[in-house]
């Protein structure tokens, strides 16, 4: 099992709660990168976020600069939101990166997005969401499946390639490309039939109430003739690690509760409440919040539901000290990774 | 098409349910838990979908839109921009659940809903305009319906709010929720599901019918 990390970017906050640079965010998220390899990590995600709180718009430029600055560990985007990005730009520097990483460390992870920012920033109709989505996966995916640098492609949401170079190719021919869902069946079900590995965002409920899309992936997957081995399953969940579980409660606390509210009044939520966050950092609730023992123990418990090959946490969310994001990173790295893998071992 | 019927008994009416999300798929398994017959329907043939109502809502079926409309009662809970795709003519007379809302935020501005100053359900009506819609279900998460059911009686049930124009319609909608694991407070007619839209207090607040009559009836006053 791979256990990892992803973020959006978390911008720091100032003692009165006013915002500090997003600047800053960002050499925050490159120092938990580099960070994460150096403590054995095994992948860190980066998602495509375009606000002021959570600023890590470019995944590509951030894996590239930590493929340069890391060794061993796995780097990708958690999500790269392709309906309103060009899967060209995308696939070109995911694998400038990769050749930066030596090849073979680098991912794409396609996704929606669950905030619709990028469509006015990039200027796309929302009408067009599902047909964005459809075209640029495909076209995504033609890409890297083409046996050669020169690409075919045509459709409707973007000029057609003719027998075009993209440039480079990935070190191995093919960069692994994931399909992120929040939980959609029918997303599941598309993942299994186009043989690409699903990764599920899980951020609110039990996550084990996953399992039966996992199984319908699989066996979506397989009705399609794709072969099992090309259909794995990871889990990117809210969590936090510290060295007792109150701490790491009472650490992730502050943060959840900045985002919620920040969230609350975006989305129209009611002010956050201390005791659902309470009864979600308890199994079986979603958020991996605990001790090393308690976090390993909860990964391996939703294994048996999903049998997933990657599980990975954002920890930094509203603003949660940099310090403390490394430590919780360490403490994944060195204390639950070998928990999971000695308790995985012994089922 | 009927999966996953041969091993099913409904001992209650027929529901249908247009729209295979995450919303619609947890109120069908919850209905199916409650002895209804359930037929699921999405802009997709049935058998496209019968894989995932298969292992996603056992004991549902998947079906056609006009088969599934051609239920008791018919939940509507597509992605609120895609509203207008909902049959009206396959709708017509039927008792409907609107579990929709419109949530800028995640879908984008819409313009039926920007500039109308009424609530999404009342824009939702016009399309149905020969439906008998009320508002219900859009102020609960789809990850908290399961876990939130609970029998009738059980203490600090959580409870839905129901909003319409047509009293009967109303009175079907609330056993339906009550038989899914919900305790129900009226709220109004249709206009007053405003109440319980995204940005107001109640919506996605975990309340019980106590709780959620004293919140409307503020809302009420301080309209």
């Amino acid at each position: 099992m791979e256990i990892g990390a992803y973020s959006f970017g978390d911008t720091q906050r100032n003692a009165d709660g006013t915002l500090r640079s997003t600047t800053e965010a960002v050499r925050n998220l490159f120092e938990a990168i580099v960070h994460a390899d150096k403590s054995g990590l095994d992948y860190f995600g980066v998602g495509e976020h375009h606000t002021t709180t959570m600023p890590a718009s470019s995944p590509g430029a951030m894996i590239a600069a930590a493929a340069a600055a890391t060794t061993r560990i796995k780097l990708g985007s958690a999500a790269s939101i392709i309906g309103t990005d060009d899967p060209v730009r995308i696939f070109q520097q995911f694998a400038t990166a990769d050749a930066i990483s030596g090849g073979g460390r680098v991912e794409i992870t396609a996704g929606r997005g669950s905030s619709v920012e990028t469509f006015p920033l990039f200027g796309h109709s929302l009408e067009e969401y599902d047909d964005l989505y459809a075209q640029k996966l495909d076209l995504l995916m033609a890409i890297n499946n083409a046996e050669t640098e020169n690409v075919t492609w045509s459709g409707t949401v973007r000029p057609a390639l003719d027998n075009l170079a993209v440039v480079p190719r990935p070190a191995s021919g093919r960069l692994p490309i994931w399909l992120a869902t929040g939980g959609n069946a029918s997303s599941s079900a598309r993942a299994g039939q186009l043989g690409l590995p699903v990764s599920y965002g899980i951020i609110g409920g039990a996550p084990h109430r996953f399992a039966p899309l996992a199984d319908l992936y699989r066996r979506a997957g397989a009705a399609a003739g794709q072969s099992p081995e090309s259909l794995k399953v990871s889990v990117g969940a809210l969590g936090f690690v510290a060295p007792t579980k109150k701490e790491a409660i009472d650490r992730f606390y502050p943060g959840w509760h900045n985002l919620n509210v920040e969230m609350g009044r975006l989305r129209g939520w009611p002010a956050p409440d201390k005791r659902a966050y309470l009864a979600q950092a308890d199994a079986p609730g979603a958020y991996y919040v605990g001790s090393p023992d308690e976090v390993a123990e909860r990964i391996v418990h939703l294994h048996g539901y999903l049998g997933h090959m990657r599980h990975f946490l954002q920890m930094d969310i509203g603003g949660i000290p940099q310090e403390q994001l490394l430590e919780s990173i360490t403490l994944l790295a060195t204390e639950v990774k070998p928990r999971v893998e000695r308790l995985l071992a012994q089922k | 098409m009927d999966i996953g019927a041969q091993e099913f008994v409904a001992t209650r009416g027929t529901v249908g349910i247009l729209g295979a999300g995450r919303v619609g798929t947890a109120i069908a398994r919850l209905a199916v838990a409650a002895g209804y017959r359930v037929k699921i329907a999405t802009s997709k043939p049935a058998a496209d979908n019968a894989l995932i109502i298969e292992i996603v809502t056992p004991g549902a079926e998947a079906a056609d839109v006009p088969e599934a409309a051609d239920s008791d009662l018919v939940v509507v809970a597509v992605p609120l921009h895609k509203y207008k795709s909902v049959s009206a003519e396959s709708l017509a007379g039927k008792v409907v659940i609107d579990a929709m809302n419109y949530w800028s935020v995640t879908d984008g501005d819409i313009a039926d809903f920007e500039a109308d100053e009424r609530s999404s359900s009342e824009v939702v009506a016009a399309h149905l305009a020969a439906s008998r819609i009320v508002k219900s279900f859009n102020h609960i998460g789809y990850h908290e319906m399961e876990p939130d059911a609970a029998a009738p009686g059980t203490a600090d049930r959580r409870a839905l709010a129901v909003a319409g124009d047509d009293a009967d319609a109303k009175e079907r909608v609330a056993e339906f929720i009550d038989a899914l694991g919900f305790d129900v407070v009226d709220a109004g007619d249709l206009a007053a599901g405003k109440a319980y839209e995204p940005g107001t207090d109640i919506f996605n607040g975990r309340l019980n019918s106590d709780e959620l009559s004293t919140k409307l009836r503020g809302s009420l006053v301080t309209a």
